[in-house]
């Protein structure tokens, strides 16, 4: 196969620039344009068929498709690492089909997807996240109709979001859930942050980046615009919280990074290490210097 | 004199080419409990409903008299407002506790329900709020935490009024509260609702095909025959000296003991 199949002119046969058609990008950025106009709420889109199975991205790949060009330089992360399967191939995929140069480090990326995370360094004004998102409707697993939570949305009728908050408290003594917690959007739509640790929503609270949510399977696509306001839901005297460690990460020494727990022996000794692969590297190459 | 807080006008409704009610009519005062009784079939559910603005009739007009803002016609309402009318000054009561209830989430979360959808955020409080209405519908506080589908039936049914009366309605749709409850179930929770209904001055439309809970419960009783009202009146004379046929046989098929 050859190295680079994209061009800007269909009848020599190849794929199109980025792999999606024309059409297809036009419709989602509609979509996008829609999402950003209307923060938090779910548009939905025509999405396609990828070339990998739902569950893996489809929804991100389909939004960086359409929002990327030859100028720009894509980081793709999964759970924060940059060399796992999912983000190699995915990464490989956009150098080859939109001809796109790449790049590990997230101060040099314009356009940056990811799945589970938000990186730790912070984001910059002209710098595109892209989610990918299993299931973007918060209300599903307390509400399984779609006419149902739709019309909750439209009239922002809340309280049942709030209801499974009380039930984590009474049963657990503290709100229980750890990843994809629920958000309040500019102060009108509750929106799913995708599945990304509670520990990184305090940092969708007006970044300076647009954030991009994208749902394959369900085909739904929502966003955040810059500097937009994010509140996570708590009650009064449950304020929200993020997760601690005791430990520090066990490569660069970070304390403010979310750290993965590692068994490495049989004999159960653990090790915490930052899950965002690229700020430890750098703190590390800092630290030799 | 006060206006009416619930007035119908001609209301009728039809699937297709049969009428469920036709041309219902009647003022509901405040502090008044509205029997409707009728054989199965007889259209009162569908009336009720009608009522709530659960089901928009093909004719006719139901007027409510608000807290705040006058009297509104609640069928004209945006869901909007109708809902949040429904979930603030309305109850709504039905017969099966799985459709009033969430089954999925814990007798305190029910009652807390309605308080954080109108802005309560204080576990603590919400939390004392809840046990608070556990209490008066004679439920042990330590099933605060338990799922209503550990409760028994009656339990689930007073679980139920605590849930709608929590944001303190002024007027509670009762759709055969007492169903499928026994004999001595049936008492506890006529008791508390005589109780609840006096304490807190609420007007209700009570839906029923028992005679007796009627008679207990109710002021003014409609008669339902076919979809349409026969008789109307004070519960006591309704019962007592009843005018129309079908009422005489309702009353006289009364089981004695």
């Amino acid at each position: 196969m050859p190295d680079t199949i994209s061009s800007n002119d269909p009848s020599d046969g190849a794929y199109n620039y980025a792999y999606l058609d024309e059409q297809t990008k036009r419709m989602i950025r509609r979509a996008i344009l829609k999402a950003v106009a209307v923060p938090g709420y779910q548009v939905p889109f025509g999405g396609r068929e990828m070339p990998l199975p739902y569950g893996w991205g489809t929804g991100g790949i389909q939004v960086t498709a359409a929002i990327i060009g030859r100028d720009d330089t894509l980081k793709v992360i999964d759970q924060g690492a940059d060399d796992t399967t999912n983000a190699v191939s995915i990464r490989r995929f956009f150098a080859r089909v939109a001809d796109v140069a790449t790049t590990t480090r997230t101060e040099e990326a314009t356009v940056i997807q990811t799945r589970h995370r938000v990186p730790e360094t912070p984001l910059k004004d002209g710098q595109i996240l892209v989610f990918q998102v299993p299931i973007p409707e918060p209300l599903r697993m307390l509400e399984p109709r779609e006419t149902e939570t739709r019309t909750l949305h439209a009239l922002s009728e809340y309280g049942v979001m709030q209801v499974s908050l009380y039930e984590s408290i009474a049963r657990h003594g503290r709100i229980a859930k750890t990843y994809n917690y629920p958000v309040l959007v500019n102060g009108r739509y509750i929106m799913s942050p995708s599945p990304i640790p509670k520990f990184d929503n305090p940092k969708l609270d007006r970044n300076p980046a647009l954030q991009l949510y994208g749902a394959g399977r369900e085909k739904r696509i929502y966003a955040v615009p810059p500097h937009t306001p994010v509140k996570s839901l708590d009650f009064d005297d449950h304020p929200f919280e993020i997760e601690r460690w005791t430990e520090c990460c066990a490569l660069c020494g970070s304390t403010q990074s979310f750290l993965d727990e590692m068994i490495v022996d049989d004999a159960g000794k653990r090790r915490f290490i930052c899950s965002d692969t690229d700020y430890c590297q750098e703190r590390q190459e800092e630290q030799r210097r | 004199m006060t206006a009416p807080i619930l007035s119908a006008k001609g209301v009728t409704k039809r699937f297709g080419s049969r009428v469920a009610c036709r041309g219902v009519s009647f003022d509901l005062w405040p502090g008044e409990v509205l029997g409707i009784v009728g054989e199965s079939g007889s259209g009162k559910t569908t009336l009720l409903n009608c009522l709530a603005g659960r089901l928009i009739p093909d004719e006719g007009h139901v007027a409510y008299e608000t807290a705040s803002v006058g009297t509104v016609d609640v069928h004209q309402l945006s869901e909007a407002r109708r809902r949040l009318l429904a979930r603030t000054e309305w109850g709504f009561v039905h017969q099966d506790a799985r459709e009033g209830l969430r089954m999925g989430a814990s007798a305190g979360a029910n009652i807390g329900e309605r308080l954080m959808a109108i802005g309560a955020r204080h576990y603590g409080e919400i939390r004392g709020t809840a046990s608070d209405w556990l209490s008066r519908v004679e439920i042990d506080l330590d099933r605060l935490d338990d799922r209503p589908t550990a409760y028994s039936g009656g339990m689930r049914q007073r679980l139920q009024i605590a849930r709608n009366l929590v944001s303190e309605p002024r007027l509670v749709f009762m759709d055969e509260p007492t169903g499928g409850l026994d004999v001595s179930v049936q008492a506890r929770l006529l008791d508390l609702l005589r109780g609840l209904v006096d304490s807190f001055h609420l007007s209700a439309v009570l839906v029923t095909h028992d005679l007796g809970v009627a008679r207990l419960l109710t002021h003014r009783l409609m008669v339902m025959q076919g979809g349409e009202v026969v008789e109307a009146g004070l519960t006591d004379q309704v019962l007592d000296d009843p005018q129309h046929a079908y009422t005489q046989m309702l009353v006289a098929s009364i089981l004695p003991v």
